[in-house]
């Protein structure tokens, strides 16, 4: 669905990303995991045409190139999650969730009763009912996190891009954040990437994780590829102990402090 | 579109009508509401008419650009008169009256450039690599102000002492000039505005949460950001051209505005749009029957009401 084909991207004379390229696939969800600066959120900016590759590198959405398509026309396809907003308006949260539907709407228009639809459905999803008529900048953290993710599901694009979703949340959202995404890959084939500092939740949830480290891929693969002593430690820097998390039977990854 | 919406959509209309008709009664002439005779025809249709009208097309077109540039900049202090937009529109319109007197559609024409200039030199000062903060924005207007200003007042040296009182009157804000082609004309640039400033509502939705957002869901933030620009400098290029520098309708009536219905720009933007109207034809009806038979500029009345409310909002955000 989603490529990303030998991207580089310079800010100034520092190379942020430095030849990455991987293929998003229908269905499944890619964990990007790396430390601070490897150069995550501007690999995500790439993916949704935000910021233009150097080189010949290019991000392919269904064989095209971004490049050529025109906003809309991506944002129908690719909803994001970026880091939070603050508005100093008064904006209510269902017409905050109702303005994801932007692209999928004429200009002059109202929402139509599909529109509505969708945005109630992802309220609900979010765990949100009853938040309707609450002023964003009324809402906690966590709260307004969960209704910008409300927000990306409203769009009902089949590429999800979420950047740290879950920093804002509780344990129990940030559970509930995986399991949503991950059904609407399973029941809507929609796809995800996640950037996530949160290696067990990537462990549990992640077909693929992809590690970066000064913005080049320093291991891609299934969880239990990617998640060895020796790649966390060659790309974040600490020791940690793997074994199996006995809930899952997947990876857990502690650290040793 | 629910009831509420409907029913303070009518009212505010109804009130417009009413504000309109107290206005051509009241003057420093009173006005009977029925059998009028021929000097108060007169009255009526060729002076107190034409003021009311081109006032409700200026309270109109300065809401609606401060509606507009509030959403795009992403911030309530954004209005004409404190960015410069209007001082850029008075210079463009005071360059035409010195060196073109002669072609009297020149003042509009250079005030809408005066205002669009101004528009652009704002918005490149307030914009820094760390985004554009409120304060920002505001400094870099109060920058272009003064610095329009100071070249307004070179300009006056030009002018003769006639012409010297009534242009001084003008640029605090003045509707007494009121022609009936200028009426036309700023009706004309109102409309066409309003409209492009409506069709690009649902994107300022998405604008006043943030630019990055509204790129991501499909916004093309460069496209909207002329048009609105474009639209703004329109409407205020026309009632600046008309009546000189009306400040802080841009400032009060959207905010108001917000408080009724919300911040839905499809809805803000055709509401400020007549309560604009009826703010400035009831601060005019003030500043002609005040102290009748003379007269206050309508801009003193304006900044006497919008001054303290600005101060308000800046506190709050």
């Amino acid at each position: 669905m989603l490529e990303a084909r030998e991207i580089f991207v310079k800010y100034g004379e520092t190379m942020v990303l430095d030849d990455v390229s991987f293929e998003l696939d229908e269905g499944k969800i890619i964990a990007l995991v790396g430390p601070n600066g490897a150069g995550k959120t501007t690999l995500i900016k790439v993916l949704n045409g935000t910021i233009e590759p150097h080189y010949h590198g290019r991000p392919i959405l269904y064989g095209q190139d971004m490049l050529s398509m025109s906003r809309s026309e991506i944002a129908r396809n690719i909803a994001v999650v970026a880091q939070e907003n603050e508005t100093r308006f008064p904006v209510t949260v269902v017409e905050f969730v109702l303005s994801g539907r932007f692209a999928n709407g004429n200009a002059f228009g109202w929402e139509t009763e599909a529109d509505v639809e969708f945005a109630k459905d992802a309220l609900a999803d979010c765990d949100l009912n009853g938040f309707e008529t609450r002023l964003m900048n009324h809402l906690s953290g966590g709260e307004r996190q969960r209704v910008v993710l409300a927000r990306a599901l409203a769009t009902n694009a089949r590429i999800l891009l979420l950047d740290e979703p879950t920093a804002n949340l509780d344990l129990a959202h940030q559970a509930m954040m995986f399991r949503l995404v991950q059904r609407r890959c399973l029941e809507k084939g929609a796809s995800a990437v996640v950037i996530t500092h949160d290696l067990n939740l990537a462990a549990a949830f992640a077909d693929e994780i992809i590690m970066l480290k000064d913005g080049r891929i320093a291991a891609k693969g299934t969880p239990e590829e990617v998640l060895t002593a020796e790649n966390v430690k060659h790309v974040f820097g600490v020791d940690v102990l793997l074994d199996e998390n006995p809930a899952s039977g997947g990876v857990r990854v502690t650290n040793v402090f | 579109m629910n009831r509420k919406i409907i029913i303070s959509g009518t009212l505010l209309i109804a009130l417009l009508g009413a504000a309109i008709i107290l206005a051509a009664l009241f003057g420093a002439e009173r006005l009977p509401l029925f059998d009028l005779n021929e000097q108060q025809m007169s009255i009526l249709y060729d002076i107190r008419l034409p003021r009311i009208l081109l006032g409700a097309c200026v309270g109109a077109s300065l809401a609606v650009a401060g509606a507009g540039l509030q959403s795009l900049l992403r911030n309530p202090l954004a209005e004409p008169y404190l960015l410069g937009v209007s001082n850029g529109a008075a210079l463009g319109t005071m360059l035409a009256f010195v060196f073109f007197e002669s072609f009297e559609l020149s003042r509009p024409v250079l005030a809408f450039a005066g205002a669009g200039l101004a528009t652009i030199a704002v918005y490149q000062m307030a914009k820094s690599r760390a985004g554009m903060n409120v304060e920002r924005l505001v400094l870099s207007g109060v920058i272009v102000t003064t610095f329009l200003s100071s070249v307004i007042v070179m300009l006056t040296t030009l002018l003769d002492a006639a012409k010297l009182r009534s242009f001084t009157f003008w640029l605090l804000g003045d509707l007494s000039q009121a022609t009936t082609n200028g009426v036309y004309l700023s009706l004309g640039a109102v409309t066409i505005g309003t409209i492009i400033l409506m069709s690009q509502a649902r994107a300022l939705n998405l604008m006043m949460v943030g630019e990055r957002d509204a790129f991501d869901f499909g916004v093309e933030v460069s496209r909207v950001r002329v048009l609105v620009f474009g639209a703004s400098s329109l409407v205020v290029g026309a009632a600046v051209a008309a009546s000189g520098s009306v400040g802080y309708v841009g400032l009060i009536v959207p905010h108001l505005v917000r408080l009724t219905v919300g911040s839905d720009n499809r809805l803000v933007v055709p509401f400020s749009a007549i309560a604009g109207a009826i703010f400035v034809v009831f601060a005019d009806t003030i500043a002609r029957t005040a102290i009748a038979p003379r007269e206050l500029p309508v801009g003193a009345i304006t900044a006497l009401i919008g001054a303290p409310m600005f101060i308000y909002l800046l506190r709050r955000s």
